[in-house]
């Protein structure tokens, strides 16, 4: 057996860190996560009206707005994935590539870091039809950088610096590329049971005036195949735009969404074993 | 000079020496199925470690549990996190000896039925363990083929309710390895 330790010695591999977070969003950003390759991931969320409207709205459940999404694994390190959110009649589109892993042993590296860039189309009529309008007034795009790390087996963070670029601006004031610091992480309380929290910050300079900042907390449970997240927010729209830089309501006066999502996983490749 | 020839004698015969008795593999196979009516699962690792000391009658086994591959890739991760908890128990070793050794001759190329009796060790927990299995020699090399049965309960591997039609109680346990002599 001492033999066979010393053998093994020889052969260390890399360590990575696996299951940073138990999917690929956090709540209505990005997780550093992907899905693996070859797998298909159908992800509904819902979010409904805000709980302070009382017993008449059924605080809040009267009204809801929802996105349908379908993210693919291309590779390891690459996805995809489309969405429609009912929210002004919106499409989405993002690519999310997976830069650095975190690992220990032979190679070790500290942190886990993605890309992701997205494109948003709102196809909501204009709001004045007589003026000249384009099409690429209702253009969007987004950038963000992932840096996460997993500090031990129930305590990941991560931070994700954002850029987010508006082809037509509500006012001239306003500014076309907004900038924005999101923090997040989870804390896991049972092995299927997570509790997760991210917010991001909008630099005072580079925001809408008038627009909150995005606060979110939630469970994620986890069921066999399925993942479903659970949680309270302030944002409404479940694109990065939508919830990061056009937020109004104020969490801590009761503007809080309920919302969830369930995300179901299906294999359309086989890996070689 | 002297001191060189007399040094790659040894080490020569050292070699030799060792390589008659010791037999290694780095990707030896061991894969495990679960079956239940309503969901089979499959994991399979191809970069078992493994030896058998001939004139002992020892044979060992380690095996990094991260490195068991699925059909499906949350299979794998639950694998780890839920079921065999990787992070906190990285590797399942066996440590065993040949209870038929006089039955079995190393040095012959031919066909031998194996009984094996060791401690099996995984998810922190240590088991007695017996398994019959089937040695072929031929040119000096070895193979070991051997199927198994383990029950998830023994080594603390627990089944939520919620998934319980899903899982067996019993896993059935593959083990196939080509050895070498270790030079």
């Amino acid at each position: 057996m001492k033999m066979l330790d010393e053998e093994t010695e020889k052969d260390k591999k890399p360590d990575y860190a696996t299951a940073t977070f138990k999917t690929t969003r956090l709540i209505n950003g990005h997780s550093i996560e992907n899905v693996a390759a070859g797998v298909l991931d159908f992800r509904i969320s819902h979010r409904f009206g805000y709980v302070n409207g009382g017993a008449y709205e059924l605080w809040g459940l009267d009204e809801a707005s929802m996105r349908l999404g379908f993210d693919y694994g291309l590779t390891r390190w690459w996805m995809i994935g489309v969405g429609r959110s009912t929210y002004q009649k919106q499409y989405d589109g993002f690519t999310k590539i997976k830069l650095l892993r975190q690992s220990s042993g032979s190679r070790s590296m500290p942190i886990t870091l993605s890309a992701v860039g997205t494109i948003m189309y709102k196809s909501l009529k204009f709001d004045d039809p007589t003026r000249e309008n384009y099409y690429t007034s209702n253009l969007y795009y987004s950038g963000q950088l992932l840096i996460a790390r997993k500090f031990s087996e129930g305590i990941s963070l991560q931070l994700m610096p954002t850029i987010v670029h508006y082809n037509l601006v509500p006012t001239e004031e306003d500014p076309n590329d907004l900038l924005s610091v999101g923090v997040g992480g989870r804390v896991k309380l049972s092995k299927r049971v997570s509790l997760n929290l991210e917010y991001y910050y909008q630099l005072p300079d580079y925001k809408f005036s008038g627009t909150t900042n995005s606060l979110a907390i939630g469970f994620d449970i986890e069921t066999g195949g399925h993942v479903f997240q659970l949680y309270c927010t302030n944002s409404t729209g479940m694109t990065e735009r939508t919830y990061i830089n056009e937020t109004t309501g104020n969490f801590f006066k009761g503007d809080i969404r309920l919302g969830f999502t369930i995300s179901r996983v299906f294999t359309i490749k086989k890996p070689k074993v | 000079m002297k001191r060189l020839i007399t040094f790659i004698l040894i080490s020569t015969v050292s070699i030799l020496g060792f390589s008659q008795s010791v037999f290694m593999t780095r990707n030896g196979q061991v894969s495990f199925f679960s079956k239940t009516q309503m969901e089979n699962i499959e994991g399979t690792n191809n970069e078992v470690t493994s030896m058998i000391d001939t004139s002992k009658g020892d044979i060992v086994f380690a095996v990094l549990v991260k490195s068991f591959r699925f059909e499906k890739a949350l299979m794998e991760e639950h694998f780890n996190e839920n079921y065999l908890e990787s992070t906190k128990f990285p590797k399942a070793t066996f440590q065993g000896k040949f209870t038929n050794t006089q039955s079995i001759n190393f040095t012959k190329d031919g066909t031998y039925t194996a009984t094996v009796e060791g401690d099996l060790t995984m998810h922190g927990v240590k088991q007695r363990q017996t398994a019959t299995g089937t040695i072929t020699v031929k040119n000096g090399k070895i193979s070991a083929v051997s199927t198994f049965t383990i029950k998830l309960a023994d080594y603390k591997i627990e089944r939520p309710s919620l998934v319980a039609d899903k899982i067996s109680e019993t896993i059935e346990i593959r083990v196939n390895c080509q050895y070498e002599p270790k030079s």
